[in-house]
This record gives C-alpha cells, sequence and structure tokens, in this order.
C-alpha cells in the first residue's frame, strides 16, 4: 500500500527519520521475502519423486536372448513402456534410403543419449531401445513391422504408428514428415551387460 | 499501475476494506504482551492450513495405509519430516496460543459488554478446535490415536437411551475402524476448517465492529478528535502491523526451537506409542489424551459415575460460555478490580493447570481425590465470581489512557 | 501508576508457568509408567563412525530375524557418508537386494513364530517407541533362567520371546536379590569382550537404531540453526522497524 493512505498522526513532526523508516522498511521486506523464498523450497520440492518411487524407478535388467529377429517386446521402466526391437540387417540397411522423408533423420534433436546418436539411433545396429510414448500427446504407438499394408499404404517399410493422432515413426524411432509428433521417439539410457542382458535406464557398460 | 488499481477499486471494496480493517482501524495504543496472541493465532492457523494441505497429498486414509503413510512421508517424500513436524508442533502450539489468548480475555474482561459476542465466537473457535485437534490425532493411526479416540467415542455412550447407538453411529463399526478413519479425515481436512474460517471470520468482525478492550479496560471511543479518531488510539497499519509482525518472528523462533530439535517435545506433543502401528487387540498401558485436553480429562476422571463424569466435563467447557453474565461487574480489567478477584482468577488458572497435570498421570486414589478438589475450585471460580461481582469493590478506573 | 501490583501479577503469572515446567519436567508420565532402573544411553548422533558400526551389527545381528522395512538401504549410505558400493558390499545381503530396497528380514515370518512363538517385531521406529534408553537397557539386560524356553529371561523385558544373541561377546549374566528384593545382574561367565567394550557396541547398535527411527534426525538439527540464525536477525531487523513506527506515538 502507498504510503499515502496511511493514517499516521504525526509523520510531519520533527525527529522522524524518514529515510530511516523507509530503509528499515526495505530491509525487513527483503529479508522477510528471503524467508518466505526459502521456506517455499520444501514444499516445491515436496512434490518431487520420493525416496520410494526413485527406488521403484531404479534400472530393470532384460534378458533379451530370446527376442528373435524382427520381433519386438516391452518391458515396464518407471511406469512407462520401454520397446525392445530386435531389427533384421535388411531392414537396418534400408533405414539411410527413408532420411528424405524424415523430419529429422540425424537425430540432431536431443532425444537420445549420446551414444545412440547414429544412423540406426542404437548402440548396436540390431537392438533397438525406445520408450513407448508418441512425442506428440503420450499415446503408446503400435509396432507395424508390415511392409506395405493397406492401411498405412505402400511407402510403409515396417515401423510404429500411433493411432490416437496417426503419427509414423521408422524402425529406429525416426518421425515421418507431415504428421503431428514433433520429434523422434524418446531412447532411454541403456546398456549390454552381456551379450543377450540388458539394463535399461542406466549407461553404464560393464555392471557387475 | 495505479489505473488498473483503480479499475479493480471501483470494482471490489479493496480500498474501503483496507482503511475499515486495517489503515483507519483505530485500535489502543496501549497493548502489552498478552495482545501478541490473537495475531499469532491466526499465523498458526494458516501454518496448519498450508502444511495440512500438504500432507494429504502423500496421507493415505485407510486403517491399512495410513500409519505407513505417515511414516512414508516423514522418511521418503522431499522434506515430507519438516512439513509433518510444522502440522504436529502446529496443533500444540495452536492449544498454546489460544489458552494464552483467552487467559488475557479473562484478566482485562475483554468477554464483557459490548465485546458478548466476540467472546461466545471464540468460545466456539475453541470448542471445534478441540474437534479438529481429536479427530486429526487419529489420523496417524498410532496406538494412542486409537486408544485415544476409542476412549472418547466411548463418553457419547454415557448419555441416556440413544448413547450406544450415537456412539456407533459416530464410528461407523463395532470399535474404532477403518470406517471412523476415514469420515474424521473428512471432517478434519475439509469440514471443520472450513467451520473455523467462517468463525474465525465472525470473531474478527464483531471485534471490528466495537473495538479492541485494552489493558486498561478503557473504552477509546469516548474521546476523540474533530476528524473522529480516538486520542488514545492508533491506526492498526502501520502500527499493530508491525508490532504484531515482532510478535510472529519470535513465536516462529519458539516455533523453530520445537521442530527443529524437539518434535516430540519429550512426549507431550508427539507420544511416544504413537510409533507403534495401531492394535485393536492391545491396548497401551497408559493412555492419557494429549496436553491440551487434559484438564477436562482430569475432570471427566474426577467424578465416579459415568454419566455425571461426562456431563462435568461438558460442563466445564460450557460454562465458560456464560462468562459474559455470570462476571456481572461493569470494570473490565483486572487493574482495577478487588484482591478478591485477583484471588480467585489465580485460583482458576492454578485449578486449570494442576487438573492438566492429573489428566496425565496414571489413577490413583490421592491424584482421584486431587482431581475433586481442583474440579471443585475450577468450578467455583465461576460461582464464587458470580457472587462477588455484583457488589466488588473496585477502583476507579481512569476517563483516558495513561500508561 | 501501580508497578507494584504488576509486578505481583507478573510474580504469579510466572511462578505458575515455572510450575508447568516443573511438572512437565516430571518423568512420570513421559516413559509411560516403568522408567525405574533404565540406563542412559550415550548416544552421538554426530558420530558417524559409530553409526556406520551400528549399521553394521543391526544387519549381521537383527536382521536375521527382525526387519525394518520402513529404512531403505540407500538412505543409510546417503546419511552416514557411505557410497552406494560401500553400501552393497558392507550391508546388502543377497544379490536380488537392490539399493534402494528396504531393509527385509532374511527369516521368513512363519519360520520365525514356530522358532519363537511370535512373528519377531519390525524394528524401524522400536528406538522411538521404546525410547533409546530401554532399548540399550534392554539389550544389556539379559540373564540366565533355565525356567523359560531359550534359556534366558530379561530384567527390563520380563519373560521376552528373544534370545540373548549376543552372548558370546557379553557373556553370561545371573540375577540376584539382595535383602531388600532389589533385583541386580551380575557376570557369571565372561564373554569375548569386557563389560566396557560390550556396552560401546551395545551404543553403536542404539545409536544407529535410534538414527533408523528418524532418518531426518540429522538434517533436521543441522538445518534448525541456519533457521534460528535467521529468524533472530529478523526479529532484530521487525524490532527496529516497529520501534521506528511507534516513534509516532506519544505515550
Amino acid at each position: 500500500m502507498s504510503e499515502q493512505t496511511v493514517a499516521s498522526p504525526s509523520v510531519d513532526e520533527p525527529g522522524v527519520d524518514l529515510r530511516r523508516r523507509r530503509f528499515l522498511t526495505g530491509a525487513a521486506t527483503v529479508v522477510g521475502g528471503a524467508g518466505v523464498a526459502a521456506a517455499l523450497v520444501p514444499f516445491l520440492s515436496y512434490w518431487q519423486p520420493s525416496a520410494k518411487t526413485r527406488a521403484a524407478g531404479a534400472p530393470v535388467e532384460v534378458d533379451i536372448g530370446k527376442l528373435a529377429e524382427g520381433q519386438m517386446m516391452t518391458v515396464e521402466w518407471r511406469g512407462m513402456p520401454i520397446y525392445i526391437l530386435r531389427r533384421t540387417g535388411s531392414s537396418v540397411a534400408e533405414l539411410a534410403a527413408l532420411d528424405g522423408g524424415l523430419r529429422d533423420p540425424q537425430s540432431e534433436v536431443d532425444q537420445q543419449p549420446a551414444y545412440a546418436q547414429n544412423a540406426y539411433r542404437s548402440r548396436t545396429p540390431e537392438v533397438f531401445v525406445a520408450v513407448g510414448i508418441c512425442t506428440h500427446l503420450g499415446c503408446a504407438p503400435t509396432f507395424r513391422p508390415d511392409v506395405a499394408p493397406a492401411d498405412l499404404g505402400a511407402e510403409w517399410k515396417g515401423g510404429f504408428f500411433c493411432p490416437c493422432h496417426g503419427s509414423r515413426f521408422d524402425l529406429a524411432g525416426r518421425v515421418f514428415k507431415g504428421v503431428p509428433a514433433p520429434t523422434n521417439l524418446l531412447v532411454p539410457p541403456y546398456a549390454f551387460l552381456s551379450e543377450t542382458r540388458l539394463i535399461i535406464g542406466s549407461d553404464v557398460e560393464d555392471k557387475a | 499501475m495505479n489505473r488498473l488499481f483503480q479499475w479493480f477499486d471501483a470494482r471490489l471494496p479493496i480500498s474501503s476494506f483496507w482503511n475499515a480493517h486495517l489503515a483507519q482501524y483505530y485500535v489502543p495504543k496501549n497493548f502489552n504482551i498478552w495482545y501478541f496472541f490473537g495475531s499469532l493465532a491466526l499465523t498458526v492457523f494458516v501454518i496448519q492450513i498450508v502444511s495440512g494441505i500438504w500432507l494429504t497429498m502423500n496421507y493415505k486414509p485407510s486403517a491399512a495405509e495410513a500409519f505407513a503413510s505417515v511414516e512414508y512421508i516423514m522418511r521418503d517424500v522431499e522434506w515430507g519430516w519438516l512439513i509433518r513436524y510444522m502440522h504436529s508442533t502446529g496443533a500444540s502450539a495452536f492449544f498454546i496460543v489460544i489458552y494464552l489468548h483467552m487467559m488475557r480475555g479473562l484478566m482485562y474482561g475483554s468477554y464483557k459488554n459490548p465485546r458478548e459476542l466476540i467472546w461466545i465466537f471464540g468460545m466456539l473457535i475453541y470448542v471445534v478446535l478441540m474437534a479438529e485437534a481429536f479427530m486429526g490425532y487419529l489420523l496417524p493411526w498410532g496406538q494412542m490415536s486409537y486408544w485415544g479416540a476409542q476412549v472418547i467415542i466411548s463418553l457419547f455412550g454415557a448419555i441416556p437411551f440413544v448413547g450406544p447407538d450415537l456412539a456407533l453411529w459416530i464410528r461407523g463399526d463395532y470399535v474404532v475402524g477403518d470406517a471412523t478413519l476415514n469420515r474424521f479425515f473428512a471432517l478434519h481436512v475439509i469440514a471443520l476448517p472450513l467451520i473455523l474460517l467462517f468463525l474465525i471470520g465472525g470473531h474478527i468482525m464483531a471485534l471490528h465492529e466495537v473495538g479492541s478492550n485494552n489493558p486498561e479496560g478503557i473504552d477509546i471511543k469516548k474521546h476523540k478528535d474533530a476528524n473522529g479518531k480516538p486520542l488514545d488510539g492508533v491506526a492498526f497499519h502501520p502500527y499493530y502491523t508491525v508490532k504484531d509482525l515482532v510478535g510472529v518472528a519470535v513465536f516462529l523462533f519458539f516455533f523453530a526451537i520445537v521442530v527443529f530439535y524437539m518434535p516430540e517435545m519429550g512426549g507431550y506433543f508427539l507420544e511416544k506409542p504413537n510409533f507403534i502401528p495401531a492394535n485393536p487387540m492391545q491396548t497401551p498401558e497408559h493412555i492419557a489424551p494429549v496436553w491440551y485436553f487434559t484438564p477436562f480429562y482430569a475432570i471427566l476422571r474426577a467424578v465416579p459415575d459415568k454419566f455425571l463424569g461426562v456431563m462435568a466435563m461438558g460442563g466445564a467447557i460450557f460454562v465458560l460460555f456464560l462468562l459474559p453474565w455470570l462476571d456481572r461487574n461493569p470494570v473490565k480489567s483486572i487493574r482495577y478490580r478487588s484482591n478478591t478477584f485477583k484471588a480467585l482468577l489465580a485460583m482458576f488458572v492454578i485449578s486449570f493447570i494442576v487438573l492438566g497435570w492429573l489428566g496425565m498421570q496414571p489413577v490413583t486414589p490421592l491424584l482421584t481425590f486431587m482431581a475433586q478438589f481442583f474440579t471443585i475450585l475450577y468450578f467455583g471460580y465461576f460461582v464464587a465470581l458470580w457472587w462477588m461481582s455484583k457488589n466488588e469493590k473496585t477502583k476507579p478506573v481512569p476517563e483516558r489512557i495513561t500508561r | 501508576m501501580s508497578t507494584l501490583k504488576n509486578r505481583a501479577i507478573w510474580g504469579a503469572i510466572s511462578a505458575a508457568c515455572l510450575a508447568l515446567f516443573a511438572m512437565l519436567a516430571s518423568p512420570v508420565h513421559a516413559a509411560g509408567g516403568h522408567v525405574a532402573g533404565l540406563v542412559k544411553a550415550e548416544i552421538d548422533l554426530g558420530d558417524t563412525a559409530s553409526l556406520q558400526r551400528g549399521a553394521q551389527i543391526f544387519v549381521d545381528r537383527c536382521l536375521s530375524c527382525h526387519s525394518a522395512n520402513l529404512m531403505r538401504y540407500n538412505r543409510i549410505g546417503q546419511d552416514l557418508g557411505l557410497s552406494d558400493e560401500e553400501v552393497k558390499a558392507r550391508l546388502i545381503r543377497g544379490a536380488e537386494v537392490k539399493i534402494g530396497s528396504t531393509m527385509q528380514s532374511t527369516m521368513p515370518a512363519a519360520l520365525a513364530k514356530t522358532a519363537f512363538g511370535v512373528v519377531p517385531p519390525d524394528l524401524s521406529l522400536t528406538a522411538r517407541a521404546r525410547g533409546s534408553d530401554w532399548l540399550y537397557s534392554y539389550l544389556r539386560a539379559f540373564y540366565v533362567d533355565p525356567a523359560r524356553p531359550l534359556g534366558v529371561n530379561n530384567l527390563v523385558f520380563k519373560d521376552v520371546g528373544m534370545p540373548n544373541v549376543f552372548w558370546r561377546e557379553q557373556g553370561e549374566q545371573v540375577l540376584s536379590k539382595d535383602a531388600h528384593g532389589v533385583e541386580a545382574l551380575s557376570l557369571a561367565k565372561p564373554g569375548s569382550m569386557s563389560p566396557a567394550e560390550f556396552d560401546g557396541m551395545i551404543g553403536d547398535l542404539v545409536g544407529f537404531m535410534t538414527y533408523m527411527a528418524e532418518p531426518a534426525v540429522l538434517q533436521r538439527k543441522s538445518l534448525g540453526f541456519w533457521v534460528l540464525g535467521f529468524l533472530a536477525a529478523l526479529f532484530v531487523l521487525l524490532f527496529l522497524l516497529k520501534q521506528e513506527y511507534w516513534r509516532d506515538i506519544k505515550k
């Protein structure tokens, strides 16, 4: 409130040091405001994932020994579906041919760890790992390995199709032009513990 | 900025509200330390509402999950321990502040004409606050929560004819159970705080209608200057806002000492058995209500008959409502009242404190006798006050505030 | 000005407050009845090494029958200055137990029930529910009693179903009564530790269990200092501000 509305009986009296008064008001406001701001920290942090949530969101280990070529499996990590796909050699080879029709063929947008920023968006050419959540509005895209099906058209070489709003991704999770999804599918941190064991949620390769 | 304010002010009573209740609301200039507790009560209320809302975000109101969810807040949720301790300490702090606030009213006759309604609103706040605290205490679902609720709800069973059915209806189960916990949660977090908010509003509106009393018990509206401003009054803002803020800082200092260094307060704010999950098969060896209920609990136990005990306990609270009419002396402040009155008030305060202590102790014949003695003194205050206040020899009350 | 009367009133009020504090300080209530005979546990929650030793003892000796299912392993590491790798190596038993898991007993509840007659209680909150002094006294108060199924009884917790898991270290105590019927324990057969060493070990364990009953305790105490300091500074500022404004008011 402005000073004018304050009805103080004798502000104009000699002996009232208005500068001191203004300084003290300012100082008390700043210090008190800092206190309120500090007090907000616990209340805001309270909304962060709890220790229990973080423990439940710890990395998960997956056995991919039984995953055949061309097959996909889904595991849960932090409550999200994680797609693990073993691509065939020929489908990996075909990826480069699609570049012209893609929004971000070189994976320049930060949607993957550094080790997956390559032509096939994965640590090894065959095994592809991605978060199965469409980058448009969060639906789970369906895996459509079939080539040139009736509903997706003759150009379809296999990939992921989101049933909610029709977004299309190739077998490296790269988004096509002209669909609502803005970016490629997210690749989570993952690593190989051995030939057949994957760990999702951790970057560390040589884990005991 | 100023034009934006004008726009709103023409459509909302912002500046008129500001002036009526703060900038041009005149308050006696001679408030002493006892007059801090009103604004402090409001401070605690805000602390409780905010910390309470945050606690509900992780609390699970079911018998199977409640205890673990409180420990989840204490351990797994970021800063959960701090918010929980603020709430548990705030509960006790609320009663400390309210008791001192009421004590102020007793000393300076703040309940007297024309402030009877303020007192009634205050008493209603006190009663609802007790219900609020009682229901909140069940929520952690520890042994003390459980058995405390079991005992207190059983009191309703003492009412003739309808008692047992009433107790069953309150619990929604044959003993305190999941249904009880769930409905107490609803009342604790929504219904009672809403009622409290309305009552606090009424309390303050009634106060601002007639103006504050003061340690001298003098009506400052009798002497005004040419502008109609009381000569012995000062604007609430800025004078009492800056003064009350000093009080808030001191209060928060002591509050923080408890929260950070003694959140259990030696078992008075958080009782040890409440760290054991509720077990309907086993009563703790010694159950006592939380400290703020113990004076009334002692009165309950002092009477050797279940129904009469409940009546005495209820009466001990109800009689306070009648205080404005029991005290028939127009002189407000203790400063100008007789020594008899001072002695009586001292007796009342001592009985209340001793009863509070007795309510925490296990029952022994000596302590029961003491409880009966002090129960008589407690009620004796009101009877004696009614007798002696009519023809009490008081000192002359000055016209103006001079100290 | 009747300052004298005022003083009398204030005197009465302070006396009442003092009386209240004296009553609050009386230990009768706080311990729920029987404090007599409890030994004070000398615990220093700032002694990280002691808490680490206590955690080790707890995992090695208590967790085989009891659980602490509110306590996470990685939280112990964070609070007691151990890395996740150290926690895994020292405290975690079993390859399938994750670093973020809570402390579960290695013994199935049903088996424990047949062995001891009751399921051993969860120990997460015991130090808070019973008190550190109680725990410290209890763990040192086992004595030989052939009348009991396990051959031992306890002076603090009569007819307890738990064996003395520290009998090798402590040795064997026997109960004696003096002429006044006062019960006392004495060491009949020394164990592998001297009484002082043994008390130190139990102190470490109780220290850890006290921490475990409220893991926020360390953070709480260290933060409190700053909060109080801030509030003290704020008080000074607000007090000066109030004094400044109240210059306007003529007495």
